[in-house]
């Protein structure tokens, strides 16, 4: 059976390898990117399961990666999971509105992270219903 | 304390400088005499009819004889009544308590006014805090090597079979993201220790002309009407403006926010942003007047006017001391100290009466990119002999969508700048460079 792929697009080392030692072993192929300005052309060329987006990245907020992502019709449909600072209200209402499929705070449990990425993965497996994934964020 | 204000007492007052009997004036008026000496003595609240019949008998107007200049001291009592939690106190008898408290009722309004004036100092604050690049730049240090403390404490606590490399790599990222978070709780303190002394330099007065700007979104509606009051009647009893340093700034930005209204008219203005866009130079040109004139009023339009765009500005003497600072999200200018030198702010100082046009780059937590306009005016005072003053400032509009990859990098200041290798770079960054 072939790993399932999620791309991790996260600048903070320790993190990205906490994830990557984490996903791993929930059954998980992670890749990394640290660059902000890749990140997009990381998607379209490993067209992964999920990707996990940080918010906060250099060179290139989460912010404007989603909404190009959002807007590029081969990639819509991509689930993301946003990864968000606790208490940033402000941060989450924006990446709503650039179309994140769910969230998750940081700090996070990492039974958390493996549910949230389990859950948003499912929902976009089933095929047909990718698009239904990526809609509710484009209010 | 003596009140002759209210209006019983001024009807009593009236009435007895007309030598007009209490009986007298009653039957005049369709009252019984009783009734009307519990008026006098504001045990009854008069009535608009009531009040308009006894004013045309006594001659003189009705709004003669109202609350006049205890309008105050009711308005007080009347919000301290809509604040209060429990069961409200009896609105109906508000002139009698005027009436034969009025110590106890000038204490009560005063204590309301400065309640009022206090949560706006806290607004200001909290708005402050949410806003100071360095503080959120911290937030985020702390953030990030909490959450790598915690995912990897858990790996180490949860995963009994993980492999002695993995184990000691992850012992390894605590040690080093403990070291982080000791590091930047240092630094947050050290900043805080800077702060407090600079709060009682030059920036402070600035700081509270702007604090009070920001609680009325920069925008001055009273300036807007045909007859605006004077600028000292604007900022009277604004608590923002504690002190005369800071009064005395924004007697100053009153004066020329009121000319801007008079020259820009807002309706023209409006008509003229949904033509042309806000292309101060379009703008400028169109409404014959300086260039800074148009910064500063797009800068201080009210929200939900048509054609308006959300705006920063920035603005600076001849030394480069910021004069103005009106934040936008994501455009957080330094609270103290000198700015960025890449600005084109400083460009555009540099080259007076010369437009500067670029798009920025604004390092900070989230990269955020503007379309900056600067322009420099030259004020020469004192004639041929005296100084020529100059003032430049930057505008800050929306950047245009998309990224060119031509846009200027710029930070807020170098202290809490994180970009690395920065030709401008003036003195190191505490922040960790990215």
């Amino acid at each position: 059976m072939a790993q399932r792929q999620v791309l991790l697009i996260e600048d903070e080392p320790h993190i990205a390898e906490a994830i990557r030692f984490i996903l791993g072993r929930a059954g998980w192929q992670v890749m990394l990117e640290t660059n902000g300005g890749e990140a997009l052309a990381r998607i379209a060329g490993l067209r992964p399961e999920a990707v996990i987006l940080d918010l906060m990245l250099p060179g290139r907020s989460g912010l404007e990666i989603l909404t190009d992502l959002r807007a590029d019709p081969g990639l819509a449909a991509t689930p993301v999971l946003m990864l968000t600072a606790r208490g940033q209200a402000r941060d989450r209402e924006a990446a709503e509105q650039a179309g994140a499929t769910a969230f998750l705070a940081k700090p996070f449990a990492n039974a958390d992270l493996v549910a949230a990425l389990e859950a948003l993965a499912g929902a976009g497996a089933a095929n047909g219903a990718a698009a239904a994934v990526a809609a509710p964020g484009r209010r | 304390m003596a009140r002759s204000a209210l209006t019983g007492t001024r009807i009593r007052e009236r009435r007895t400088a007309l030598h007009v009997k209490q009986a007298d004036l009653a039957r005049g008026v369709g009252i019984s005499a009783a009734y009307l000496n519990l008026i006098e003595h504001n045990r009854r609240r008069v009535g608009d009819d009531l009040l308009e019949t006894l004013a045309r008998a006594l001659g003189v107007e009705p709004v003669a004889l109202s609350e006049g200049a205890e309008a105050v001291l009711f308005d007080g009592l009347r919000e301290a009544a809509a604040g209060a939690e429990k069961a409200g106190p009896e609105l109906e008898r508000i002139e009698e308590f005027v009436g034969r408290f009025p110590g106890w009722a000038a204490v009560l309004a005063d204590r309301q006014a400065r309640v009022g004036a206090l949560e706006r100092v806290v607004e200001g604050y909290a708005e402050r805090m949410a806003q100071d690049p360095f503080l959120l730049d911290n937030l985020h240090e702390v953030l990030s090597a909490v959450t790598s403390l915690r995912s990897t404490a858990a790996i180490l606590a949860e995963t009994e079979d993980i492999e002695p490399e993995w184990r000691s790599r992850f012992l390894r990222t605590m040690a080093e993201e403990s070291l982080r978070l000791s590091g930047t709780a240092e630094s947050l303190v050290g900043y805080l220790d800077e702060m407090e002394t600079a709060e009682t330099g030059l920036a402070a007065p600035l700081e509270q002309l702007e604090t009070w700007l920001a609680g009325r979104d920069w925008h001055l509606a009273e300036l807007e009407t045909g007859a605006p009051p004077a600028p000292e009647a604007l900022i009277e009893g604004v608590p923002e403006l504690a002190s005369a340093a800071a009064r005395e700034l924004a007697l100053a930005h009153v004066a020329r926010a009121a000319a801007e209204a008079r020259a820009l008219p807002l309706a023209a203005f409006s008509d003229a942003l949904v033509e042309l866009g806000p292309e101060p130079g379009l703008l400028a040109a169109r409404f014959g007047v300086p260039v800074g004139m148009v910064f500063r009023r797009l800068a201080t339009l009210p929200p939900g006017l048509p054609g308006r765009v959300p705006a920063g500005l920035v603005a600076c003497d001849g030394s480069g001391t910021l004069t103005l600072r009106r934040p936008v999200p994501g455009f957080a200018p330094p609270r103290f100290g000198a700015a960025c030198p890449l600005w084109p702010l400083y460009e555009a100082l540099a080259r007076p009466s010369q437009p500067v046009r670029a798009v920025i780059d604004v390092a900070g937590r989230l990269p955020a990119r503007f379309l900056a306009y600067a322009w420099c005016a030259q004020h020469p005072v004192g004639g041929f002999d005296g100084p020529v003053l100059r003032e430049a400032m930057m505008l800050l509009l929306p950047a245009p969508p998309g990224r060119e990859g031509t846009e200027r990098a710029v930070g807020s200041s170098c202290r809490i700048c994180p970009r690395a290798g920065c030709p401008g770079r003036r003195e190191p960054s505490i922040l960790p460079e990215r």
